[in-house]
Formats: structure tokens, C-alpha cells, sequence
């Protein structure tokens, strides 16, 4: 048995996800037989978690200030061992951006991109669009960087577009990622310990592609695990999600989004999360289930994770 | 042993015995942001509360004291349905000040008047019924339209309330499609969100409208601080085809959830009979409260404090909204209710913005959350009743504002971009350009 402190809420825009995933940690954690010691993640961290004395947090934040190495980095300042991936591989992974250049590196498919800063558009000023449009054909997605949500995800169908959804992406980020839009299905492959789970399929009820705040929606999506895929296509998702897991530097778990392309068949990395949601409906737990895992036999390999990773001295990579 | 938490939460063993009304209209992303917006940090202009701070406590006591000593067994028994009739008296004491004058029969007192959107909700619309509500229309009403499925008809406002003609043009379309509306949602007065006010004229209009075709209305209205009272849509109809909607809310204590509906006698008895489902009766206590209250004080002077204190505050949101917002920018001026709409350029989607003005510790409510389709995503509305910080609230907004207004000039080449001083090319301050590994993408 274990005190495990559940890092969950926190001030990110995933403040409600993260704390369904995080209530039902605790939940599994308590079935388990340890002790579950709920932290909604404000100011009072360092001090609660100094208090407490826990002998391993369970991280189950998402979205910036969880999701990006921040309190992961404070975890190993104070000696506590945590689940997931490490500081390094958490902004690897929270910067689409950053993530996209290491999948080029390693040989992953992505849509082709650009991204910008705010300074940059800024010198650029009008000369911007010109330049994207010589680059990129549209239709176009734009992105801030760093949002895990589905929030300030634009869809330009044309030049004209992007002003706009610029100004959108820039409220969330100061970095932007402008990307190819990958007309296909959309589909999410897990990893957990490196190897991929069954893949997910995320079937809009309505034509509505381009509303992706609705993409992920209770009732306006249907969600098919193991999706309906010739096997080879299957096997390539897999080892695409693997390979943007080990590109990340990933450990213990992950979940790779990925587009497969109506008119080629091609697959396309779009993003990973290092701190996938964890709700009922989220996906890693269908795939888990799919595979037969259960949802408490994945937090105990978590911790147990989190601990083998704290005695080799790895502090992620 | 109690249930066990770690088994009841899970969602999906309930998913598929909710009804389908349940289905909410707001996007979760839009949930997850709402949510950001409670944080203690944060200057809030997103809420409508009232500002209870200035209610006389002693006031409170003697009102309470007044209930213990000559009503007690009374507060705490069930009561009919409608409403006790003293408690209407009050009622009709509040209507007649605003020269409204109403026959205690014709009413019923509800829960708060949330309950009584509710409650004519229920008894008119099957799902698929069309309600016809301004655009935009009170947030509050949107979660009722939608859990009783109703198709909600948007009409555009002016500065002179809901465009009738546009109103008649929509019917007209309806009438075509062979779909009837049961009844048209309006606050006349002080439009919440828009701030606006319905001229006598348009009045005039919708009423002889309603009657035309044989339409129901529901008018719900605000506290006024200013101006001449215009006459109430009820009071020109004479009670037909047009309720009134009224609360306690805004005049004595929203924590004492007191409303009224006024219908004609058909129609209310079927809202009686909605609410005996619902609730029996409103409580007994919060309208022995009231009408204490009424005995104790001179409730106007109350209102008046109110009034003063929230002229107060919109001016300084007026005041401020002028100095820290763009040109480009425009905004209502209400001379009652608790909410200034400002409209933004159409290129600022103002759900973004909030996630923007978040990061600023200031919030407000974006203005697609007034409409069920989509539209008013360069819309805010901004309460200013609430106690805070109004003028550092509205500085924030206006800087976030600025900054997105100076973008999009930037980018678009319509406006100069700011001098800055040159930038080292730093991380992320280049083009990443891409041309040879355009086609590489597709091989691992």
C-alpha cells in the first residue's frame, strides 16, 4: 500500500477533465487499497505536498502548467517519484510545434507546417499571408501551440481566413502552428510502455469536420474501438503512435493522435499527449479495455512505473 | 455502509438512461472555460448577482422576527399552489408602481422567475415547438429552450428592442413552413443581455401582432434607475395573449427566489398544474418574508438605494469602456438592468478572447452564449452590479482587446504595425521553412 497524492484540477482550460480523471484515479486507488490523497494544484502545492510526505504522485492534470513538464520538474526537485513521462518528454509534447520537428527527425509523418510567434508576425506584419499561402495549400488548420483542448482551433479554408484565426490561436499561445488540414479519419492510438494499444476511431455523428470543438463531444461523436481498419493500415497506426512515443522520449504512457487521410490512405501524426485524459469516456481507457486492461490494473502499473523509473535514478529523458 | 463512491461515478453506467433532452447545448470546451472564470484571482464581469452587501441585516432580523412572531406554524406548512394572496397583493403593489395594474387571480407565484421561463415552458412547448426569442436573448433562458426541445427563432435587435418587422418577416417564413411558434420570449425592458429598450411604438406593434395571429408572449423585465417608465406590453394587451414575467430578485434578495407569472385564467391554470408537478408550491417561508417585508419597510426606498448604487456603477463601466476600449468597439448604454453588451470587430471571436483576458485574471460572458445558433462571437456581456473591481476589469479587457485589434491590422496590412525595436532572431522568431520535406511526409 502507498500514499499517493492525486495531482488533479489546477488552472489550465482542462481544469474539469482533469479533475474527472483525477476522481477517478482515486477512485481505483481506493479499490486498490492505497491511500489516495486528493490535490486540486494551486499556489499551496509545494507546501501541501511537503506536508503530506507522499510516497509517489499520480499525476492527472492536462493542459498547460501539468501537461508541460512544470510539475513534473517540481516533483523532482522535492524527491517525489510521479507517474509519466518525464520534465523533458512533457514539453516535447505540449509544444506541437517542438513535437512536430522531432517526428520530422525521426522519420514520422505529420502534415506539412509552419509556426510563428507573435514577434514574428509582427515584423512580418502583411508580408505573413503572402508567405504562408507560397507554402502551405489550403485548407488550413491553425493552432496555438501549446492547448491541449480543442479551444482556438480554427479552420481557414482560404488566405483570408487566417487574419482571424490567428487572432484566435495568438489568445492561447504566443506560439501558432499553422498545418495542412488532413481531410480523413480521425483516429488516437495509446502506448502504454511502449507498446500500442488497439487503435480508437472518432466518428462525428454530423459533416460538421470543422467545428472541433465539437469533435470530442459526448453525443456528437461515436467512438469505435478497435476501428474498422484493413490490418496493415492497423499495424502502421501502431507503429507510428510507437514511434512518435520513443521520438517524445515518452515513459509509461501516451496517447498519438493521428489522421488517416481519405484521398491517399496516408497516415499523418497530427500530436501526442503525455497526460492523456483518464475520464470514462476518454479514449486511453476504452483502448485499455479494448485490450484488456483494466482501468485499475493501468494505475497500478502507473505507480508501479513511477517507482522503477525513481530507483534507476532515470529521471525521464 | 453508504454507496460506494468509486462505483457510482462512473458515467457510462448511467449514460443510457438519460432522456434525450438532457443533451446539452454547450460544448464542454466551452464548460471547461466557463469553469476558469470562478477563480478567486479573477475580476469577474461574467455573473449577473445583485448586490446584496447593502441589505440592512437589522432589516433582515425585524423581517424574520415579524414571521416567528405572528406567522410561524403558517411560514412552515405547504401553501397553495398559486401563491398565498398577500403575498400577490405585494405583487401587484410592485406592477402597479411601474403602471402595471393586475387582478391577484390572474397570477401565481413562483420559484424565482428562472421557474416561471420554466414553468410556461413546459406547458406550451412539445418537442419541435418553435419559441421566437431576441437575439441575442437572456443566457438563462437558452439551458430551458433546450431541455424542453424547443426550435428557438432568433430576431435581431436595434437600440429600439427587437426588430418587429424582422419579427413578422420570421412569422411569415414559419407560417410558410407550416410550423407554428406557441409564444414570443421578450424582456422589453432593459434587455438582458443587450441592455436595450422596446419603444412604445414596437410595443404597440407586438402586441397587435400577437393578437393577429394569435400568439402568446412572454415579457420579462428589469429594474429601471432612469427615464420615464415605458408601458409594459401587459398593460397595452390587457392580459390576452401577453404574460408577464416578474421577480423579487433584483428588488429585495435573489436568495429568495420569488418570482410571479401573470397569464390569462386557460393558461394558468395549466401552469398551476405544471407546477404542482414541479414543486406544490413555492415556499411559504421566503413569501411570508416578503410580504413582512413590504409591512416592515418602505420597499422603494430599498430600490432606490439599488438604483443609485448600480446608475453608479454602469457609469463607471460606461466611463471606463470609453477609455480603455478601441474605436472599433461598441457598446450599449442601458439606463436599467445589470448588463452592458459591447460588440466587438467581427474578426475577435470573444470565447477566445476570455481564454486571452483569463490569463489577465478578468472574465465575462461571451456573446454566443446568448444565442442558439451560433451567432454573437464578437459579443460580451459585461455585468456591472456585482460588487469588484469595474474600472481595473474593464482596463484588462480593453488592453487583451487592443492587442487583438493591432493583430489583426498587422496581418491584414490595414493599419501600420507598431514600431518595435528589432529582435534578435530568436527561438521561434523565424519562418520554419519547409519546401524539400513537403513530399518527405508520407515515408517513415
Amino acid at each position: 500500500m502507498s500514499r499517493v497524492a492525486v495531482l488533479k484540477g489546477g488552472s489550465s482550460l482542462e481544469r474539469l477533465v482533469s479533475l474527472r480523471s483525477g476522481a477517478r484515479v482515486e477512485d481505483a486507488l481506493d479499490r486498490l487499497g492505497h491511500e489516495s490523497l486528493s490535490i486540486d494544484v494551486g499556489p499551496d502545492l509545494v507546501e501541501r505536498l511537503q506536508d503530506e510526505a507522499p510516497d509517489v504522485a499520480f499525476v492527472a492534470l492536462h493542459g498547460p502548467g501539468g501537461e508541460d513538464g512544470t510539475v513534473q520538474e517540481l516533483l523532482e526537485i522535492l524527491g517525489i517519484p510521479y507517474t509519466g513521462s518525464g520534465v523533458a518528454a512533457c514539453i516535447r509534447s505540449m509544444d506541437k510545434v517542438l513535437t512536430k520537428h522531432l517526428l520530422l527527425e525521426a522519420g514520422v509523418p505529420t502534415p506539412e507546417f509552419f509556426a510563428f510567434n507573435e514577434t514574428a508576425f509582427q515584423g512580418l506584419g502583411a508580408a505573413a499571408l503572402p508567405a504562408i499561402e507560397r507554402r502551405l495549400d489550403f485548407p488550413i488548420v491553425v493552432k496555438p501551440a501549446a492547448q491541449g483542448s480543442a479551444l482556438g482551433v480554427k479552420f481557414a479554408r482560404t488566405p483570408a481566413d487566417v487574419p482571424a484565426a490567428l487572432v484566435a490561436a495568438f489568445s492561447y499561445d504566443t506560439k501558432v502552428l499553422l498545418e495542412r488540414y488532413v481531410k480523413g479519419r480521425d483516429l488516437a492510438v495509446s502506448v502504454v510502455e511502449g507498446a500500442a494499444l488497439p487503435v480508437v476511431e472518432a466518428v462525428p455523428h454530423e459533416e460538421d469536420f470543422y467545428d472541433f470543438e465539437a469533435r470530442y463531444e459526448i453525443g456528437r461523436t461515436t467512438f469505435v474501438c478497435p476501428a474498422e481498419l484493413p490490418e496493415p493500415v492497423t499495424a502502421r497506426a501502431q507503429a507510428l503512435a510507437v514511434g512518435t512515443y520513443e521520438a517524445l522520449g515518452c515513459y509509461g504512457v501516451a496517447r498519438v493522435d493521428i489522421m488517416l487521410e481519405e484521398d491517399t490512405s496516408e497516415l499523418f501524426v497530427l500530436e501526442a499527449n503525455a497526460i492523456p485524459g483518464m475520464t470514462e469516456t476518454s479514449l486511453l481507457p476504452q483502448a485499455a479495455e479494448a485490450a484488456g486492461i483494466s482501468f485499475d490494473g493501468f494505475v497500478e502499473r502507473m505507480l508501479e512505473l513511477a517507482f522503477e523509473r525513481d530507483e534507476s535514478t532515470f529521471a525521464g529523458t | 455502509m453508504g454507496p460506494t463512491r468509486s462505483t457510482s461515478r462512473d458515467l457510462e453506467r448511467y449514460a443510457g438512461l438519460f432522456a434525450s433532452r438532457t443533451r446539452v447545448m454547450k460544448s464542454s470546451a466551452m464548460r471547461d472555460l466557463m469553469a476558469v472564470t470562478a477563480r478567486p484571482e479573477v475580476i469577474s464581469l461574467a455573473g449577473g448577482l445583485p448586490d446584496t452587501s447593502t441589505f440592512p441585516p437589522s432589516t433582515f432580523a425585524d423581517v424574520a422576527c415579524r414571521v416567528a412572531a405572528e406567522s410561524c406554524a403558517k411560514a412552515l406548512q405547504y401553501g397553495p399552489t398559486e401563491g398565498l394572496r398577500e403575498t400577490m397583493a405585494c405583487i401587484a403593489e410592485v406592477m402597479a408602481a411601474e403602471g402595471t395594474h393586475v387582478d391577484v387571480d390572474d397570477m401565481v407565484v413562483t420559484t424565482g422567475g428562472q421557474q416561471g421561463i420554466d414553468l410556461v415552458t413546459k406547458t406550451l412547448i412539445d418537442p419541435g415547438d418553435v419559441v421566437v426569442a431576441e437575439a441575442p436573448t437572456y443566457p438563462g433562458a437558452v439551458p430551458t429552450f433546450s431541455s424542453y426541445q424547443a426550435d428557438v427563432v432568433q430576431i435581431e435587435l436595434d437600440a429600439d428592442g427587437m426588430r418587429v418587422d424582422l419579427l413578422e418577416q420570421a412569422l411569415d417564413r414559419l407560417e410558410r413552413e407550416g410550423r407554428r411558434p406557441k409564444f414570443i420570449y421578450t424582456v422589453p425592458t432593459f434587455q438582458n443581455p443587450a441592455g436595450v429598450t422596446m419603444s412604445l411604438e414596437r410595443r404597440r406593434r407586438l402586441v397587435e401582432i400577437a393578437h393577429a395571429r394569435e400568439l402568446l408572449v412572454l415579457e420579462d423585465s428589469l429594474l429601471r434607475y432612469e427615464g420615464e417608465a415605458v408601458p409594459s406590453l401587459y398593460s397595452l394587451d390587457g392580459g390576452v395573449y401577453v404574460m408577464y414575467l416578474g421577480t423579487f430578485s433584483k428588488i429585495l434578495s435573489p436568495g429568495i427566489r420569488l418570482g410571479w407569472v401573470v397569464a390569462p385564467p386557460p393558461v394558468l391554470e395549466k401552469i398551476n398544474q405544471g407546477k404542482q408537478g414541479t414543486d406544490l408550491c413555492t415556499s411559504t417561508l421566503s413569501q411570508l418574508m416578503v410580504q413582512a417585508y413590504f409591512q416592515e419597510v418602505r420597499w422603494r426606498d430599498y430600490v432606490d438605494s439599488l438604483t443609485q448604487l448600480y446608475r453608479a456603477r454602469r457609469d463607471t463601466m460606461l466611463d471606463a469602456l470609453a477609455e480603455f476600449f478601441p474605436p472599433q468597439a461598441e457598446w450599449t448604454r442601458p439606463r436599467g438592468g445589470l448588463f452592458i453588451w459591447a460588440t466587438l470587430p467581427d474578426f475577435i471571436d470573444t470565447t477566445d478572447l476570455l481564454a486571452r483576458a483569463l490569463r489577465d485574471n478578468v472574465a465575462f460572458v461571451p456573446g454566443e452564449q446568448a444565442y442558439l445558433d451560433g451567432r454573437g462571437r464578437n459579443a460580451m456581456r459585461l455585468n456591472f452590479s456585482a460588487q469588484g473591481s469595474i474600472r481595473e476589469g474593464i482596463r484588462r479587457i480593453g488592453k487583451v482587446v487592443q492587442e487583438q485589434v493591432a493583430l489583426y491590422g498587422t496581418l491584414t496590412g490595414q493599419e501600420q504595425p507598431p514600431r518595435r525595436p528589432r529582435a534578435e532572431p530568436g527561438e521561434g522568431g523565424r519562418v520554419v521553412s519547409f519546401p524539400e520535406r513537403r513530399r518527405r511526409a508520407g515515408g517513415t
